[in-house]
């Protein structure tokens, strides 16, 4: 009834091809970026912080960045979390070693090395394809695994591959308070979140997404694989190295290799699938629904217990936790393949005929 | 008006195999500019593989195609679409999670210059060009008559309109020879007489060059000059229609020999 886009006619190819083409669309989303700058840091907490909204931002980048590999290019990864950790420790090299160097530049410099690395172990994609890809690219896991745990130039000579960085500033301005890192992550998510959908929305998108849907028409077409599959591998790489600069600089402080474990490449995985496969909009419920739900399960169950008179323990809640956990997963396969993204775009249809069944 | 020019794509010994099998033996057949030219033959003749050996997916063992006067020992996929050779697939091979306008836009890729950063940016050179390309996909939508769906995704679309996107796609390649692959398989009648009217008026008001490949013997005989005919990887006849039509050779292949 609300979610009409009747009278809103398009008089030229610029207005058709807006990111948001329905107005309503367009104020939602002014609506919540200006609650997400301005609101939330009055409305927030410490903890929220720490605990929720700025792992979620971290993480959305990077789910974001193999949303652009995996959703549009179609190149299966599991080495998503040793490019965030390329990106990590080129960053505090760059850091640490160049007097002066700012922290954005270093972040991003992170990004660059990230997505050369990124190119590097992209190169078996051009022959092999499915699962005997993402063993090629679980084999960048475990090589960066092992690399930043034991060629200690990597990480200035620590033990153990445990590095930290300190004094964070940005033009002059400290980013310290946990609100300071929250707008930090904010700022950079919200840009790279544009500048992905600009290159989805344009000739390079299209490439990944021909590639991906039927490779031989693309090279027909005169798409060459090699270009299309090493840019969509540089440009997540970079995505994750700048999320993996982000994750250590700004949301650990100090951090070592387990940090950017398998463990965190699966995770990111799964963000893509239950979020939505090739849709910007789907990196987000994935970060989301991955980073809240654990946190909101940890919260609820106790809660819940208590209302039914039964105490949970501590490891009972974590253990319930993995349990359902996997079970919504499960759930949500099976309810809809195509992951959360796809959810909302059939509700917003359903919203726009409501209250008619068509 | 088009007139049937000098010779633009040729040929010459063609022979491929895939292990033992032989696909194509010794082919050797010519196309001239502006004219449709129809490959026919009974199911695994070679047809397809003849036009995978022209785009260049597949590697002849023997022989070469000259293409403008150019020779090549083999093909490549790329270098054949910058020359000016589109086509549509047998089978379909849309994008099938892309919209009917994007599926179009991706045949203007090797017309689009604007590099990834600009195009990350968007604004500038990216959407000039994103506007420029949007209006010549209008164009194709429009002689195709597929303005109502071009906003679908195409794996939600009948067969029949895929097929068209599928020559949409290939069109917006502004190609100068065209190879559809069995462009008509599976239509009904309104569909064909649809399709057969497109593929006249691509020939007739581009100019554009067309390799055909259909088993519907009333089209291929209504709609093309030449007729090369194939039957186990050989040529067995070559000609107008009409010589074709009633080549003995050719009668045998279809019907079967008489005993």
């Amino acid at each position: 009834m609300f979610y009409r886009e009747n009278g809103q006619f398009k008089t030229s190819y610029q207005s058709d091809q807006q990111i948001f083409p329905i107005a309503q669309d367009r104020w939602a989303v002014l609506a919540i970026m200006a609650f997400a700058f301005v609101g939330v840091p009055f409305l927030v907490d410490e903890y929220l912080f720490r605990a929720i909204l700025i792992p979620f931002l971290i993480l959305a980048l990077a789910a974001l960045g193999v949303n652009l590999l995996v959703g549009y290019c179609g190149q299966i990864t599991l080495g998503a979390g040793a490019f965030m950790a390329v990106g990590a420790y080129a960053g505090y090299n760059f850091l640490i070693r160049i007097d002066g160097m700012p922290m954005l530049a270093a972040i991003l410099l992170g990004g660059f090395v990230s997505a050369l690395v990124g190119i590097v172990f992209g190169i078996p994609s051009l022959r092999v394809r499915g699962l005997y890809l993402a063993m090629a690219t679980l084999a960048a896991q475990f090589f960066w695994d092992w690399a930043f745990l034991r060629i200690s130039w990597f990480t200035n000579d620590a033990p153990s591959g445990s590095v930290s960085v300190s004094n964070l500033e940005l033009l002059g301005f400290p980013i310290e308070s946990p609100l300071q890192k929250y707008l930090f992550c904010l700022s950079l998510l919200v840009l790279f979140a544009l500048l992905a959908k600009n290159m989805t929305r344009s000739a390079m998108g299209r490439q990944w997404m021909a590639i991906r849907d039927m490779d031989v028409a693309a090279e027909v077409i005169g798409i060459r694989p090699m270009f299309a599959k090493l840019s969509a591998f540089a440009v997540s790489s970079f995505y994750l190295g700048v999320a993996g600069a982000l994750w250590g600089f700004v949301h650990l402080g100090s951090w070592e290799p387990a940090a950017f474990s398998i463990d965190r490449s699966f995770q990111l995985l799964f963000m893509v699938i239950i979020g939505g496969m090739g849709s910007i909009m789907g990196s987000f419920f994935g970060a989301a629904f991955i980073v809240v739900l654990p946190i909101f399960l940890n919260q609820f169950l106790p809660w819940l217990g208590n209302l039914v008179g039964i105490h949970i323990s501590t490891a009972g809640v974590s253990h319930a936790e993995f349990m359902i956990f996997g079970a919504l997963i499960v759930f949500f396969l099976i309810v809809e393949p195509h992951g959360i993204a796809r959810l909302w775009s059939t509700g917003k249809e359903k919203l726009r005929l409501w209250p008619f069944p068509h | 008006m088009r007139e049937i020019g000098d010779v633009i794509l040729d040929l010459r010994s063609v022979s491929l195999a895939f292990g033992g099998v032989k696909a194509l033996t010794d082919i050797s057949f010519d196309v001239r500019e502006h004219e449709i030219r129809a490959i026919i033959g009974p199911n695994g003749a070679g047809k397809s593989s003849m036009l995978n050996v022209i785009n260049g997916v597949y590697r002849p063992q023997e022989g070469e195609v000259i293409l403008r006067g150019e020779h090549f020992r083999r093909m490549d996929p790329y270098r054949v679409a910058r020359a000016g050779i589109a086509r549509t697939f047998q089978s379909l091979a849309l994008f099938k999670g892309m919209s009917v306008i994007d599926n179009i836009m991706t045949g203007r890729n090797l017309k689009m210059k604007a590099n990834l950063f600009q195009q990350a940016v968007w604004w500038g050179p990216a959407q000039r060009e994103e506007l420029a390309h949007r209006a010549k996909v209008e164009e194709i939508i429009d002689f195709l008559e597929i303005q109502h769906i071009r906003k679908t995704p195409v794996g939600r679309l009948p067969y029949g309109l895929q097929k068209r996107v599928d020559l949409g796609r290939a069109l917006a390649m502004e190609p100068q020879i065209l190879l559809l692959d069995e462009p008509m398989a599976g239509m009904n009648v309104e569909e064909k007489q649809d399709m057969s009217r497109f593929i006249l008026d691509v020939n007739d008001q581009f100019g554009t060059t067309i390799v055909l490949i259909e088993h519907d013997m009333g089209v291929v005989m209504d709609l093309s000059d030449r007729v090369v005919v194939l039957d186990y990887g050989r040529k067995i006849g070559d000609g107008s229609p009409d010589e074709v039509r009633t080549n003995p050779e050719v009668i045998k292949a279809y019907l079967g020999a008489s005993h």
